[in-house]
């Protein structure tokens, strides 16, 4: 990877006491697709509205392409929005929409006219040149207000939550779309939205946020698959999270009990007496009457759920807490009331440290460093 | 069924009964209205009988120089209170809404002193006013205390205007490498323009129509229409001051329907700012 | 520091000439109408020191309060007349077809666009002895002679009225027409009888647009002095008159001060009574 096109540097943002951005700092790579997911009030919008001008920053820095674009007002920088409800100009027709930025800049009429034509067949709305926006669908809009801040050859592309009010079919379709105009121009496009699966099927790389802080940055495969924290594990898809606590580290792997059970589990980077959560994926978890070495986790079958291509068995562990999976609705199921054994495949379960922990070893390692240095 | 049935006939006999009542109403709103143009045309010199069908007063009214002279006052005081008040309260009404600050609801307040308090008393705080500061009373005076109560109204009518607006249009704007000023003329001003509209038609006839402030305000060289009009009733009135009067009602009249339709027009070419929603 | 500045800058522009307007023309002559009114009046007509009272005792004094209590008659007069015509028609025109809804409204807002001095004069000419109305009276022989209509206290009143109708139905029409429909039949389903439905769900419902329409005739009621010159003949006294006269016949600022200022003292209190029921920006 080369110099990141934008470089957020500690930024905060604060509104009156409330702090809504902490210290966040994100690479956002050029050519990438990254979405910043979130539920809402997480900072990602206000993360968006810091880069595109509209929200100044608190704290830190803002580089877009090496220069500090902090101070600089929306019109003054290299970025376009996309925005939640389109914001198209109601008084224009759908060509002056498109050509606002150029007029702005003052590109001749012929050149204007040009390249409107051009990005009005790119977005395929030939033949609506002059209809008003009140006259258009919330597809149409959508692409016109693509259209529009494409036309002005942003070095990145902003789009906030550009697909919430469409419906179900026609925002998968302009999922696909999108994902194919990002792909073909090349430009870096920074997307927000809540919708966990929107942000799968399109990122490149996903930021995923919570509370004003970057909780994980990854690919989809890496944030679905390997959920660094127990917030990301248990927004992204569905997850069972149990807590558990580390009672013996040794070349096995390590052992953990918890309220029901007790496994043995590979993973390195875990001290004893920690307490930890494992996280699985329902379609991860699967369950047996027969005994599993390593695995001694006991519950009853509750109840089977059919929702489909997939069928939901809940299964209540020895403590109350209820576990779920998923299996093809093709495999056999066992019987309500049956007893069996809950266990999952090495690599397909997640350790991690809570919070505190997390805490505790950074605190540890920053110890450590520091006494390195000093004697250095 | 029954129900229907029932409201149907309700419905049938309640309406002719009510028509008959509104058109009593504007029968009672136009009837002065019909006089003062019907005797326009009378012939006798005095307001009194219709004797006679004629146009001479309609060519005789130039010829009254006190009268022309009041009604260029008039067009005068109206037409520049009308753009002072329009650019002021315009910006005051868009400013309201786009800034936050410590003194805004005394200023967004102080805008509806000019409409609660009664005419008179204003009109008296500006005489008392300009005494105190020197300024004789006149074309000056006029047009100011004009500004003044218009210029509220159109604050008002273009605030609940834009109260309704859209946020991210005006970012989008600047998004796309709009100033702020390029911002105003080209996506707010456009925007609010029905509103902008309707203000400064209020701003216009309120000036037209005032009789008490200006009554207070005005020079013995200044007297607008309404002023003169209200000085010679009781000496009795000549017809070409219905003459006049007739014009100018048929002047705001096309003016109104012409500023109505063209708002329609914006109306529903913007479709509302939220239409789909 | 500089950088705060540039982002206010738009702001002072944009706010700052029409607050300076308003404070200079509009606070500061009512400040200075508010002090006069603790003055005396001097032997040329302008005002002179010490601050007093006097004004205001002068004010407890029958003839005074004979013109007062009158003022407020007509006004209480005007605005009963004016809700019992009123309502009724804003009640038509809310309940007629959505079509015909904006031009109904145009024609009431017509004449108020029409300059009231012209529309007065109009009845005027029809009121006065020798005018249209006995004219036309006199010969179809219903009467024999004159009825004497101009320069009454009746005429008076008809001429408020006429002038303030508008004013009145506007505000009723914008609550009326608010009203949810859907109300009114669940009143019916419920067992509501026409007229229970109309005092038990449309009256109080609409009372905010009643306050207002009251208060918009009220108010102005109170100054429209041009009226009572052109309609009453300037014989009867009414405290528009009264003022006026203190500032430009009789040169009595101080008391006129006074007088406006119990004037705007009536209409705070509407004011502050009104907020209670509506909001103010219903008013606009």
């Amino acid at each position: 990877m080369g110099e990141p096109i934008i470089r957020l540097v500690n930024v905060v943002k604060c509104y009156h006491e409330n702090q809504v951005v902490k210290k966040l700092n994100l690479d956002i790579q050029q050519g990438e697709f990254l979405t910043l997911l979130g539920p809402s009030g997480c900072g990602k919008t206000t993360t968006l509205r810091m880069i595109a001008g509209f929200e100044s920053v608190t704290e830190g820095q803002i580089y877009l392409e090496g220069n500090n674009v902090a101070d600089l007002k929306p019109n003054q920088r290299d970025v376009n929005t996309v925005f939640q409800n389109y914001a198209l100009f109601p008084h224009m027709t759908v060509e002056d929409n498109i050509a606002f930025g150029l007029v702005e800049k003052r590109v001749k009429k012929s050149e204007i006219k040009q390249r409107v034509a051009e990005m009005i067949k790119m977005v395929q709305l030939e033949g609506m040149e002059k209809r008003m926006p009140a006259q258009m669908s919330g597809g149409q809009k959508q692409r016109v207000a693509i259209a529009r801040a494409l036309i002005n050859n942003p070095r990145v592309l902003l789009l906030d939550e550009p697909l919430g009010a469409l419906d179900l079919k026609l925002r998968k379709q302009m999922q696909s779309e999108l994902k194919h105009l990002q792909k073909r121009l090349g430009i870096t496009f920074v997307f927000v939205t809540h919708d966990q699966e929107e942000a799968l099927t399109m990122s490149d790389r996903i930021a995923v946020m919570n509370g004003g802080v970057l909780e994980q940055i990854g690919t989809p495969r890496e944030i679905y698959n390997r959920p660094e924290t127990k917030f990301v594990a248990d927004f992204i898809g569905e997850s069972n999270v149990l807590d558990a606590y580390v009672t013996e580290v040794s070349e096995g792997g390590i052992h953990v009990k918890m309220e029901f059970g007790d496994a043995v589990l590979k993973a390195g980077g875990f001290v004893e007496e920690e307490m930890v959560y494992l996280c699985v994926r329902p379609e991860n978890l699967k369950m047996t009457k027969e005994a599993v070495p390593n695995f001694n986790i006991y519950g009853t079958v509750k109840e089977h759920i059919f929702i489909g291509s997939v069928c939901k068995t809940v299964v209540e562990l020895a403590s109350g807490l209820e576990v779920k999976m998923t299996s093809p609705q093709t495999d056999e199921l066992y019987a309500v009331g049956t007893r069996v054994n809950i266990y999952w495949r090495e690599d397909q379960g997640v350790i991690l440290h809570t919070k505190e922990e997390q805490l505790y070893n950074l605190i540890e390692n920053t110890v450590q460093i520091e006494g390195g240095m000093h004697e250095a | 069924m029954d129900t229907k049935k029932l409201q149907k006939s309700e419905k049938a006999g309640f309406a002719p009964l009510s028509m008959l009542y509104a058109c009593l109403v504007y029968l009672f709103l136009y009837l002065p209205i019909a006089v003062v143009i019907a005797f326009s045309f009378n012939t006798s010199k005095t307001n009194i009988i219709f004797e006679g069908f004629t146009f001479e007063w309609y060519a005789k009214m130039f010829d009254n120089r006190q009268l022309m002279e009041s009604f260029q006052n008039t067009l005068i005081v109206a037409g520049v209170s009308t753009v002072f008040s329009l650019v002021l309260g315009t910006l005051c009404a868009v400013g309201l809404y786009k800034f936050e600050f410590k003194l805004k609801s005394l200023v967004s307040n102080s805008l509806y002193i000019p409409i609660a308090i009664p005419e008179i008393v204003f009109g008296i705080a500006m005489l008392v006013f300009f005494s105190s500061v020197h300024i004789s009373t006149g074309m000056f005076t006029l047009i100011v205390s004009h500004i003044t109560f218009s210029m509220p109204f159109v604050a008002i009518t273009v605030r609940s205007r834009v109260a309704g607006f859209d946020r991210s249009i005006e970012e989008a704007a600047k998004d796309l490498g709009a100033n702020e000023f390029r911002t105003f003329m080209r996506v707010t001003l456009p925007m609010i323009m029905p509103g902008v509209i309707s203000g400064g038609m209020l701003a216009l006839t309120m000036s037209l129509d005032d009789v008490v402030i200006s009554f207070f305000t005005a020079g013995p060289d200044s007297t607008t229409l309404p002023l003169k009009i209200l000085g010679m009733v009781k000496k009795g009135v000549s017809p070409d001051v219905n003459a006049l009067s007739t014009l100018m009602i048929l002047g705001t009249a096309v003016i109104m329907v012409i500023s109505q339709i063209a708002q329609n027009r914006l109306e529903q070419r913007q479709g509302g700012n939220n239409s789909e929603s | 520091m500089k950088h705060k500045w540039n982002n206010r800058l738009p702001m002072f522009v944009m706010i700052g000439p029409a607050f300076l307007w308003m404070a200079i023309f509009v606070l500061a002559p009512l400040c200075y109408v508010v002090g006069i009114s603790f003055l005396s009046k001097d032997s040329s007509g302008g005002v002179m020191f010490p601050l007093t009272l006097a004004s205001y005792f002068s004010l407890w004094n029958e003839s005074f309060l004979t013109i007062f209590s009158r003022s407020l008659l007509l006004s209480l007069q005007t605005t009963i007349i004016c809700l019992a015509v009123g309502y009724p028609f804003a009640y038509v025109i809310a309940n007629a077809p959505k079509k015909h809804r904006g031009l109904l409204l145009l024609l009431i807002m017509l004449p108020f666009w029409i300059n009231s001095v012209i529309r007065i004069y109009g009845w005027n000419t029809l009121l006065r002895q020798e005018g249209v109305i006995n004219s036309v009276l006199m010969s179809i022989g219903i009467i024999s002679s004159p009825l004497e209509m101009l320069y009454t206290d009746g005429a008076v009143l008809l001429g408020m009225v006429y002038e303030l109708l508008p004013f009145t139905i506007l505000p009723l029409y914008a609550s009326i027409e608010k009203l949810d429909r859907s109300l009114l039949e669940a009143a019916s389903d419920l067992g509501a009888t026409k007229p229970h439905i109309f005092t038990r769900v449309i009256f109080p419902l609409t009372m905010p647009g009643i306050f207002a329409g009251s208060i918009q005739t009220f108010i102005p009621s109170l100054g429209l002095f041009y009226i009572s010159e052109m309609m009453g003949g300037g014989s009867t006294m009414y405290i528009g008159n009264l003022i006026k006269n203190q500032f430009l016949s009789a040169r009595n600022w101080p008391l006129g001060a006074a007088l406006s200022l119990l004037l705007i003292l009536i209409t705070l209190v509407l004011m502050k009574l009104y907020t209670k029921v509506g909001s103010l920006e219903d008013m606009a």
